[in-house]
């Protein structure tokens, strides 16, 4: 664990047992999260990011679920804390926010009620009519208008938008110092996801959480995050600074994931690029690089396995899994004047 | 495949039993068609087989009555043997005593004949009344489970495809039928036909018709069986495969029968199957009451409402009958719920609908 | 929520006005054999028969003939033709018992269908679910008369615990009223606590999969909470709309069989002597009465349903 990290894993493995065999849904998953940072990781559906942002709280044990590495916010193993322990942890020093605003609350309770109740776990010696003040507080601090009305409505009486916004403030009732959000803004209308990811970033500026930022949207992260890992098919392929992974990225997955983005500041392409064919099934991965299948620059190395490790001389911190030369991918990630992944012949 | 945005698959936490998460985009890795796998799904269920092996062997039971009858009792189902004496183990004994109290079991202790005795008053051979009785009841179980479901998957269909007023004149008549407490509206519709039998057109039913109670059994239970057919074809209609079959100008019958059907029959086996034991509950409570099965025709309800007359005296007789509905019914409902888990583990909707059908039906019982 | 209830009760009225017609229709119309023949029963005089078949109306229009039919039912008019004797009167007197056995079950079935259901979704997978699971699917298998007949034998005849027969009025004697109905209330009640268990189980482990299970994880509720308050309260929903079709269907049609064999002397009871006696009038007044039962704790329930759930409670006023 390095220095000044505040949640730490290392060779995080998550292996679901199913009928068709063990699916390793996340393997060798490794991150370090400093204080007031923000870490956003990147991926396609099935890639891994939502587990391990869920084992992180131990939300995905289960009888049937392989865990293995380690997991630690500050000197407390996760991985392997008992249910009290975690629960501990739970709300109170990592906070949690869910994608869909709709089905993350409970329909038949008031919205301000769960808020309360989340409060009341952790403390309880605070009455029902403190955490309730408390609540009025959260949601007005997340910009709900009139909270001290909309305390006492119900889920489905707010808008997706407001939903997510009060998630947002029942994850933030403990001041906790980390902040997963798990596709935040993936269930909402694209105005509103600018509202709230700007919520998240003030949050962030302010209160200095440390944010773990789940998405596939590379627009999303360009907006708020200092780090970025992109992961495929389990596994990280790449990870950086913000600007390292957007202005010299060297993975050919990263480079299809930024053609694809739809850019305000460039003409817009005839045909928006898409990175061909489907993401692997983690029953029955190629051999060697997962991306291989897809990859229109793949060759003969390929079929061994390249390791997640720094390329870069210039740049310790910027890793990736590929094994074209610095030179090969600086050449290959050109597509028509712009970053992107060609089409395969 | 375009790069579309799409979350993770939602692992599912501290749910140990029901089935795995599913692999991302849920195909299988070997591409095996779904039939396989359930089969693969059933093979693996111990409890489910047994339980076939289970209702096998009662189907074999029943359907040996007429060698059994012939070979081994020397005597029918209807027949009387009131004043006779058999030789049990060298001892000579009534069948029916001066009190009228029938035999009981003898075994073999008559080279077969009495096996389990006679019933009462009239010195019946049980064992052969069993078995005959038995052909009666899981007859009725199957005929009026296969009308129902015949029914109520083309009503289902009907319902769900056409929308509209037709789903509404259907949905209507339904909740009628459902409005009724299961066992009153067949003990109505059972007294009311065993009067005068049934005329309708060319079909001509006398009162003690055996398929008096299969129609009323199958028409009782047909609501909660179309109801969530309706439903499922309701989702269905709305899915792309339908859409493009009607983009392509398949008429109403093909799109029907031969896209929405297929989708159906997973749903349509575990209803059968269930259906059976339903049934057959339905028609030893109508026989029990008097309102089933009517004389000379027997079945096991029947049997059991005879030997409920005797119970303190010869317990058997109501007993046996009833234990072995017991275990025709268990056996199919235990295989129906193996079914269910292997053609589709991971289906709520469809478990929850058929649950609560069940219940409400066998509510009423 | 106001107008929800309205428009509710005004279905309720339109599918008691079709019951009503079915009845008439199963007991009126069916072919094959003259209907005042049929009401006068086996026995009847000719003389009996011509005098039914005017009063009925049976040579006037099926309109009037409806409304002949239900007049004579709901103003208490209708006599059975067996023992001529008041069917509406018979019937109250039955009620008591019918009420007492039905109400007393639906306790009982309520309360070990949810506990089992709940101790059966909590531990899925381990020994208590898969042992409550197979006892489940038995009590929904096992015929009611093979529950009631093994009571008797083994509880009332080999040991003496309970009486076998009898109701005693409630404000006669509450103890020997509980003492003489619990094998009937235990009879009646173990097909549905099979089911409720089953049906609460299943609701419970899909409700365990929902978003909002995850985020009261999430928020570090302990286990015990999650269950409780999220779990159970969401799963009981779907119950209710249950229980209430089958507690109605329970009071007058589904106590049948528990009845005759324990001899309790309610409406059920008089609804199976009236089979034995082909006595077509009882029949005809307890299926409507019982139908009428079905639909009005249905409606009942939908209402108590949308109270429970926020959404459609607030619905309709929000709009």
């Amino acid at each position: 664990m390095s220095p000044g990290a505040l949640l730490s894993a290392r060779d995080l493995r998550v292996g679901f047992a199913t009928e068709g065999g063990l699916l390793q849904a996340v393997d060798g998953v490794s991150f370090d999260l400093a204080a007031g940072e923000v870490l956003a990781i990147v991926g396609e559906s099935g890639s891994g990011k939502s587990v391990t942002a869920q084992t992180i709280l131990g939300l995905t044990r289960s009888p049937n679920a392989e865990i293995g590495g380690s997991v630690k916010l500050g000197e407390v193993e996760l991985l392997d804390a008992s249910d009290a322990a975690l629960r501990k942890v739970r709300g109170e020093r990592i906070g949690m926010v869910f994608q869909d605003p709709m089905t993350s609350f409970n329909p038949v309770y008031r919205l301000g009620s769960q808020i309360v109740e989340a409060i009341r776990a952790h403390r309880g010696d605070v009455s029902k009519a403190e955490g309730r003040a408390r609540a009025v507080e959260l949601l007005d601090s997340v910009g709900i208008p009139d909270a001290e009305r909309r305390v006492d409505d119900y889920p489905h009486e707010f808008s997706g938008g407001m939903r997510q916004r009060a998630m947002i403030a029942m994850a933030l009732a403990l001041e906790p110092e980390v902040l997963i959000a798990d596709e935040p803004t993936t269930a909402l209308d694209v105005t509103i996801q600018a509202q709230v990811l700007r919520l998240l970033e003030q949050l962030n500026r302010e209160r200095g959480v440390a944010t773990i930022l789940i998405t596939h949207d590379l627009g999303v992260v360009a907006e708020v995050a200092d780090r970025v890992m992109v992961m495929y098919a389990g596994r990280v392929v790449e990870e950086g600074t913000l600007d390292e992974i957007f202005y010299d990225p060297q993975h050919p997955y990263t480079w299809g994931l930024l053609g694809s983005l739809t850019r305000l500041d460039r003409p817009r392409p005839k045909r928006l690029p898409q990175i061909s064919g489907a993401p692997p099934s983690l029953l029955s991965l190629p051999r060697g690089c997962s991306f291989r299948p897809r990859c229109p620059h793949e060759f003969g190395k390929c079929e061994e396995m390249p390791g997640l490790e720094a390329r870069l001389p210039d740049a310790p911190s910027h890793c990736d899994r590929c094994w074209l030369s610095p030179e090969q991918k600086r050449e290959k990630r050109q597509v028509g004047g712009r970053i992107g992944l060609e089409a395969p012949a | 495949m375009a790069f579309e945005p799409q979350p993770d698959p939602a692992l599912p936490a501290g749910e140990p039993d029901e089935g795995f998460p599913a692999a991302p985009g849920g195909v299988d890795a070997e591409g095996h068609n779904p039939w396989y796998l359930a089969y693969r799904r059933l093979r693996r269920n111990r409890l489910a087989l047994a339980s076939l092996a289970l209702f096998g062997l009662i189907v074999v039971f029943v359907l040996a009555a007429p060698l059994w009858a012939t070979h081994v009792a020397h005597t029918g189902p209807n027949t009387t043997h009131t004043t006779e004496k058999i030789t049990v183990d060298g001892e000579k004994r009534e069948v029916v005593d001066v009190e009228g109290k029938p035999i009981g079991p003898v075994w073999f202790g008559a080279g077969g004949r009495f096996f389990l005795g006679a019933d009462g008053g009239l010195g019946r051979d049980e064992m052969v009344r069993l078995m005959y009785g038995g052909r009666t009841s899981l007859f009725i179980g199957l005929t009026s489970a296969l009308i129902t479901t015949i029914l109520a998957t083309i009503l289902g269909l009907l319902a769900g495809y056409y929308k509209g007023w037709t789903d509404g004149i259907i949905t209507r008549t339904l909740d009628v039928i459902w409005s009724f407490p299961v066992v009153l509206l067949g003990i109505a519709l059972g007294t009311a036909l065993a009067v005068g039998g049934l005329k309708i057109g060319p079909l001509e039913l006398s009162g003690n018709s055996i398929w008096i109670p299969i129609l009323i059994i199958a028409v009782v239970y047909t609501p909660y069986m179309a109801r969530p057919i309706r439903g499922e074809v309701l989702a269905m209609r709305e899915k792309e495969f339908v859409e493009s079959a009607v983009a392509q100008g398949a008429g109403s019958l093909r799109i029907m029968f031969g896209e929405l059907l297929p989708n159906l029959w997973s749903t349509v086996i575990v209803f059968f199957t269930l259906n059976i034991a339903n049934n057959m509950l339905l028609e030893a409570s109508l026989s029990f009451l008097g309102a089933g099965v009517q004389a000379p025709n027997s079945s096991w309800g029947k049997m059991v409402s005879l030997g409920a007359e005797s119970i303190y005296t010869s317990p058997l007789l109501a007993f046996a009958p009833g234990i072995l509905i017991l275990l025709t019914v268990l056996s199919l409902n235990v295989f129906g719920d193996g079914l269910r888990d292997a053609l589709d583990p991971r289906s709520k909707v469809r478990l929850t609908r058929a649950e609560a059908a069940e219940s409400a039906a066998g509510g009423a019982i | 929520m106001a107008r929800f209830i309205v428009r509710r009760l005004a279905g309720m009225v339109l599918v008691l006005f079709a019951v009503s017609v079915l009845v008439f229709a199963i007991f009126n119309l069916i072919p094959n054999s003259p209907p005042a023949q049929r009401l006068a029963g086996k026995n009847a005089t000719p003389t009996l028969v011509k005098s039914i078949e005017k009063d009925w109306g049976f040579d006037e229009p099926l309109p009037v003939q409806y409304f002949e039919t239900m007049k004579k039912i709901f103003t208490g008019e209708l006599i059975s033709y067996g023992d001529q004797l008041n069917v509406d009167e018979r019937i109250v007197e039955g009620i008591p018992a019918s009420f007492s056995l039905a109400i007393g079950a639906a306790v009982i079935w309520l309360f070990f269908g949810v506990l089992l259901g709940f101790l059966s979704a909590t531990r899925a997978g381990g020994w208590l679910d898969r042992a409550i699971t197979i006892g489940s699917v038995a009590g929904i298998s096992i015929p009611v008369f093979l529950i009631a007949t093994l009571f008797l034998y083994f509880l009332t005849y080999k040991v003496e615990l309970f009486p076998a027969s009898g109701y005693v009025p409630l404000l006669e004697n509450p103890i020997q009223w509980a003492y003489h109905l619990l094998l009937p209330w235990f009879t009646l009640a173990i097909l549905n606590i099979g089911f409720y268990s089953r049906v609460l189980r299943s609701n419970m482990l899909d409700v365990m999969r929902e978003d909002y299970v995850r985020t009261a994880r999430a928020k570090g509720l302990d286990e015990r909470r999650i269950m409780i308050r999220h779990v159970l309260r969401n799963s009981l929903i779907p119950i209710i709309t249950l229980f209430g079709l089958d507690f109605g269907a329970t009071l007058f049609g589904g106590a049948i069989i528990t009845e005759v064999i324990f001899s309790l002397g309610g409406v059920g009871q008089y609804a199976a002597e009236s089979i034995t006696n082909l006595d077509l009038p009882p029949l005809m007044a307890i299926t409507i009465f019982g139908a009428f039962f079905v639909v009005l704790f249905n409606a009942l329930t939908d209402v108590v349903y949308a109270y429970l759930d926020p959404r459609i409670r607030l619905g309709s006023s929000a709009q």
